[in-house]
């Protein structure tokens, strides 16, 4: 495997409101290497998001550290490593009718980190960096001059590539990019994201609930719940062994495009008051060979017998 | 299905909206029939016209369109010759239903949950107010919210997104409607909770007897519900058939390409399926088959004159010159190829057509 690129260690992240706190993230611990795709998978409120948005610094890490290329990222930094982090981090999101800026053309908005930062020489250049962003994700050059609202659904996920792309950025976190998009479209921004992967090398983390758009693209998977990381594996891995419950509920709730076999389909129910951890606490155990699962002894040994 | 009762029958509908000055058609001559008890599955992506079409059942066109000629038969008598609200009042919500997708934009945020399904219940019922109280309760309970009796009292806002799209579907139900439209209900939900809501669907519908129309672009959501299946772009249907059909044998080559884009049926590493273009602005009038300049194989004559259907089967019928018997063959994608292998395996394992 290629070296880590992105290492999150032991993240908690609180919100507070008023005297409430609220725990959205919970001793989370996964690397990204370069050139992987590595997804989270997890219902709305498991806290996916908020780790993506921990990552690029929108929300503050309450404890734990995340280190990006060797550097530490979390916590204070200074200006030169913020700089760093917002040219080399980018985030794809999941509306491009809410995320791109409606009063702007497609040229100011897919320059605008560029002018941020100052990342060109002359006009000649921004054009140019523009143009092949655009190009980039099958765009034209005259679309430049456009505004969002000419554009479908499946373009504008790609002019949201595209202004990600001017950044030159090493990693991309892709918060459920293709949920808002029809069927179709759907596979035109898959092909793109793999494609990028590809030809640059990119890393990226790919948070989805949906586990059939995982499984063609991400290397490896981690399952979030509530806040918790419950399992983690290869995609191949994960889908031929599931070991805890929350994924097998998971795996089952994916509908399949198979008549046949929807109707034989028998829906696991996850229920988190099954686990007996009033005498030993769960943690975090490699069951098989890079394959890790939340659990206590007892669960591990029965995980294990039921693939052997 | 051939022996049940026809309960809806649509002919040649064609609906029109009116747009900035111009006029844009929306639905171009839609004939569907819609069988009791069954479910039936209308596919298709966004602006093809599946909402549209629905909506021409309880009408609820927006104020800038129009059905410009068709019919809807409903019991006897034909939908569109309803003219104001009040007569419409007599079929939406009582004979015909509708639940949307966003449970959030369907309820009241400023009104106790219980308040909402019993006003329905008086209103349209007039029964008195403890009644209808009551059958809200049971209808609470038995689209599967607990502690009923503390719940009833509750805002929207103390629901969450699964158990809010319950209470739309207890609403629906209150006056124990004949057809449910389900227009993409679970889109806005998550997977564990979406088979949740399919499943409380299909047992209520057992319990009720209603039939129900759903309103996906989701296959496998199609797969896991549907009797029969509809697939339509740009405002016409072009394929119809059993959910057996349509999955193992489909015909049409834009159904070909859906089921190629599905990333489930991708080898990993390969890149996906994708439909090159867009569909057809609907301001125009489209000559020949509306798929044909995304269609990698259209024949000549795709692009001279629209394609009549062709029967496949007795319930399976496909809008494609391909099915003539002039045309060449064409070989299908291999997705297709790969379920046509799936439904064989099974027919071959003694449950044949009707089966299952």
């Amino acid at each position: 495997m290629n070296d880590v690129l992105l290492s999150v260690k032991d993240l908690e992240v609180t919100f507070k409101n008023g005297k409430e706190t609220f725990t959205a993230v919970r001793k989370v611990n996964f690397d990204v290497h370069e050139g992987e795709s590595f997804a989270l998978v997890g219902e709305s409120g498991s806290g996916k998001t908020t780790i993506g948005r921990t990552i690029i610094r929108i929300n503050p890490a309450t404890k734990g550290e995340i280190f990006f290329a060797g550097k530490k990222i979390s916590g204070i930094i200074d200006r030169e490593l913020d700089t760093y982090v917002i040219r080399n981090i980018q985030m794809i999101f999941q509306d491009p009718m809410a995320s791109l800026n409606e009063r702007a053309t497609i040229d100011y908005i897919v320059s605008e980190g560029l002018y941020n930062f100052g990342l060109f020489k002359d006009e000649n250049e921004r054009r140019g960096k523009v143009f092949k962003a655009l190009n980039d994700v099958g765009l034209l050059e005259e679309h430049a001059e456009r505004y969002p609202h000419e554009f479908s659904g499946g373009q504008r996920q790609r002019i949201c590539i595209a202004r990600v792309l001017a950044m030159e950025p090493k990693f991309i976190i892709a918060d459920e990019p293709i949920s808002a998009l029809d069927v179709s479209i759907r596979a035109q921004v898959l092909n793109l994201l793999h494609d990028l992967k590809k030809e640059r090398g990119l890393s990226y983390l790919f948070i989805a609930h949906d586990l059939t758009v995982v499984r063609y693209f991400a290397d490896r998977i981690g399952v979030i719940h509530q806040g918790e990381l419950k399992e983690l594996a290869s995609t191949e891995e994960l889908f031929a062994r599931p070991l805890h419950p929350y994924t097998r509920s998971l795996l089952s709730a994916v509908p399949m495009p198979d008549p046949d076999v929807e109707k034989e389909k028998r829906l696991i129910v996850y229920d988190p008051t099954i686990h007996e951890y009033e005498k030993e606490g769960p943690s975090w155990r490699e069951v098989f060979p890079g394959h890790f699962v939340l659990a206590n002894s007892g669960e591990e040994a029965e995980y294990k017998a039921a693939y052997s | 299905m051939d022996q049940n009762k026809g309960i809806l029958k649509v002919r040649d509908l064609v609906v029109k909206f009116r747009v900035r000055r111009r006029e844009l058609t929306a639905i171009r001559s839609v004939s569907l029939d819609l069988y009791e008890g069954e479910t039936l599955a209308i596919v298709g992506e966004s602006g093809s016209g599946k909402t549209v079409l629905t909506k021409t059942f309880t009408g609820m066109l927006e104020s800038n369109g129009r059905i410009a000629a068709g019919s809807i038969e409903f019991e006897g008598r034909n939908l569109l010759e309803l003219k104001t609200d009040k007569e419409w009042e007599k079929i939406r919500g009582v004979k015909i239903a509708t639940v949307f997708q966003d449970p959030m934009t369907s309820l009241n945020p400023l009104k106790r949950i219980g308040i909402q399904i019993t006003e329905v219940i008086e209103k349209h019922q007039k029964l008195p107010p403890e009644e209808a109280r009551r059958i809200a309760l049971t209808l609470m309970e038995k689209v599967g919210i607990k502690d009923v009796e503390k719940r009833f009292y509750d805002y929207p806002f103390q629901y969450s997104g699964g158990m809010r799209q319950r209470i739309v579907i207890a609403i629906a139900l209150a006056c124990k409607p004949r057809i449910l439209i389900c227009d993409e209900p679970t889109t806005a939900l998550d997977v564990t909770i979406q088979a949740q809501i399919l499943d409380l669907i299909r047992s209520l519908q057992r319990d009720y007897g209603f039939t129900t129309i759903y309103i996906t672009h989701d296959l496998g959501v199609v797969a896991n519900v549907a009797d029969r299946v509809a697939v339509m772009y740009s405002g016409q249907i072009v394929e119809y058939g059993s959910v057996r059909e349509i999955f193992y044998d489909p015909r049409h080559p834009y159904t070909w390409a859906l089921i190629s884009s599905l990333p489930t049926l991708a080898r990993k590493g390969e890149p996906l399926y994708a439909i090159p273009g867009t569909p057809p602005t609907l301001f125009n009038e489209i000559k020949g088959d509306a798929f044909a300049p995304r269609n990698r194989y259209a024949l000549g004559i795709d692009f001279e004159e629209e394609p009549p259907f062709f029967k496949v089967s007795e319930s399976h019928y496909a809008k494609t010159w391909l099915l003539d018997p002039r045309a060449p063959f064409a070989d299908p994608p291999h997705a297709v190829k790969l379920m046509r292998k799936k439904g064989n395996i099974y027919a071959e394992g003694g449950a044949a057509e009707a089966g299952k």
